[in-house]
């Protein structure tokens, strides 16, 4: 690399001559170590993937969960240091409650993304800290039903102002991924981690942006996905992960939530299949060439 | 500057010397609760064979003003447990956001284990009894009602002391006095539970909220009721109006009022 040697990556928040700051490129690097984690914005909810590397086959299969919950309707998995993903999460249920204590109301997703993206930006600015070693994708589902303030006594007045306003259009699914530079942004599909190129592609090829996908299909591509990025890393077993956010009238009722077994295990079973489908074809593929 | 979030953005104390927190106090006496502002009267729950029933009026009074006549005093906690709330509204509202983080931390731990009623109440007691030790009691008789362990019904309640009781009957504040003997012809101990019915629990507590909506001067005649039980959660309806009541019997009462004789 070409800051080896030039002094300019010893320190956390200095900048080099042309306008980087090192030590959090350094930790990107550690994020692209990674197991793989996806996170997808279907038509009525939002789906978190995750590719866990097993360790240790002493390790308890569905122990040591990679992704969390933030309040009740939001997901945070990240890629990268482990630990670093565990503090990130804990600041992100920080926030969602001290949200509620104030606004007496769940936080909605794009706060919460902008709370930590400022976060994690801070540990880019000082000499005694160092960036975050995790690139984390935040999804949630805002409520678009009718809900009651925290602690709500009463009803409002029947006529007159009552701070409502008619047709207004809100909550839905929110989808946001956050790198150790503080850098977040909104998506219809995110990727990060070891496989994130071939997810993406494999992303793309879904027209997420169309918002027509439904979430059992997407719970479905998610798994596959997660197989797909595992290809250039087959030598490591490893777990899928997979949870989801739908609305109040969806299959987890505005929750986030794991992804039942059965359905998990439907899900794995295709995109197994699906590997095996490729592996034919391009098995045949080769073939053809060889008779060219 | 340190890694210490909170002293980024203070002056350093190696320039500017330590800082004061002291600023950062408002002065003046700690105040108490002394007594309750704005109140909710009784609470009634019943237990039957396969769950609970749970009454409360819609009234929050300020003194004896009738002042909020669409207050929710039944507070449900999750799918198998609720609390019914008496005393202090301001309380009330306090407790309801506690419980309401509380359910929101636990869900943080291991999947699909949720807190039951008797948890629940366990939890209620340990507050309230830490905030009379305090000095600072919050100002409630509560009873908590649903599922315990092992999905039996389960119905216990606390006050602003932190005592707990159970029963297969209970009543707070006035209906302590007025609907708790009515409710005990129904099942005055634990094995004769299993012979009242769903539709005789319900029966017999819209009748008590009748009887005290008659004779309570702080009730009112709109009131919440819930029932838990394993197969249906809690089937809570918030805006009942009750009914039958004559009021004939007032004619011959006596010696109160504007009567000359």
């Amino acid at each position: 690399m070409t800051s080896i040697g030039t002094g300019y990556d010893l320190q956390n928040s200095v900048f080099s001559p042309d306008g980087r700051n090192f030590q959090v490129e350094y930790a990107v690097k550690a994020v692209e170590n990674g197991g793989t984690c996806i996170g997808i914005r279907c038509k009525n909810g939002i789906i978190l993937a995750t590719e866990k590397i097993i360790t240790s086959k002493l390790l308890r299969p569905g122990a040591n969960r990679r992704i969390a919950t933030v309040d009740r309707n939001i997901g945070v998995v990240s890629a990268g240091l482990v630990p670093d993903g565990r503090h990130f999460v804990s600041r992100a249920r920080d926030e969602a409650s001290s949200w509620r204590s104030t606004y007496k109301a769940p936080i909605p997703v794009k706060a919460l993304a902008g709370r930590l993206g400022s976060y994690v930006q801070a540990y880019t600015l000082y000499s005694s800290v160092r960036p975050f070693g995790i690139t984390a994708i935040v999804g949630g589902w805002d409520t678009d039903a009718e809900t009651k303030v925290d602690g709500q006594v009463g009803i409002g007045p029947a006529v007159g102002s009552g701070g409502k306003v008619d047709g207004a259009k809100k909550g839905g699914p929110g989808l946001y991924m956050i790198e150790p530079s503080g850098l977040y942004w909104g998506y219809y599909g995110a990727a990060t981690g070891k496989g994130r190129q071939a997810a993406k592609a494999e992303l793309e090829k879904l027209d997420l942006s169309s918002g027509t996908l439904e979430l059992e299909a997407g719970v479905m591509e998610a798994a596959r996905i997660i197989y797909v990025a595992h290809e250039d890393s087959k030598d490591k077993d490893f777990e899928l992960e997979m949870s989801w956010v739908s609305s109040v009238d969806g299959p987890t009722k505005g929750r986030h939530e794991q992804v039942p077994s059965s359905l998990l295990e439907e899900a794995e079973r295709r995109a197994k299949k699906a590997m095996e489908g490729e592996d034919e074809e391009t098995g045949s593929g080769e073939g053809e060439k060889m008779e060219e | 500057m340190n890694h210490l979030p909170q002293a980024w953005g203070r002056p350093r104390d190696d320039i500017y010397g330590h800082y004061d927190p002291s600023h950062l106090q408002t002065a003046g006496p700690n105040a108490h609760t002394q007594q309750p502002i704005v109140t909710g009267t009784s609470v009634l729950a019943v237990k039957f064979k396969d769950g609970i029933v749970i009454a409360a009026d819609n009234l929050a009074s300020y003194g004896s003003l009738a002042r909020f006549t669409h207050v929710h005093r039944l507070r449900p906690f999750n799918d198998r447990a609720l609390v019914g709330f008496g005393g202090d509204i301001s309380d009330m509202q306090y407790l309801d956001r506690l419980l309401n983080s509380l359910d929101v931390n636990e869900n943080y731990g291991s999947p699909g284990h949720v807190l039951n009623a008797q948890n629940l109440h366990t939890y209620l007691s340990k507050v309230m009894y830490k905030r009379r030790s305090d000095m600072n009691p919050l100002w409630n008789s509560m009873l908590v009602v649903g599922l315990d362990g092992d999905d039996k019904p389960f119905l216990s309640s606390v006050d602003l002391l932190g005592t707990t009781f159970s029963s297969p009957t209970l009543a707070t504040g006035f209906g302590g006095h007025l609907a708790q003997p009515l409710l005990r012809k129904l099942a005055d101990d634990e094995s004769q539970v299993k012979d009242v019915t769903r539709e005789k629990a319900v029966a017999a507590v819209q009748e008590c909220m009748k009887v005290l909506f008659y004779r309570d001067a702080r009730s009112l005649d709109s009131y919440s009721i819930a029932v838990i039980t394993k197969e249906g959660g809690v089937e809570l309806k918030e805006d009942e109006q009750l009914e039958g009541q004559s009021w004939a019997f007032a004619d011959t009462i006596r010696g109160y009022g504007t009567q000359v004789n």
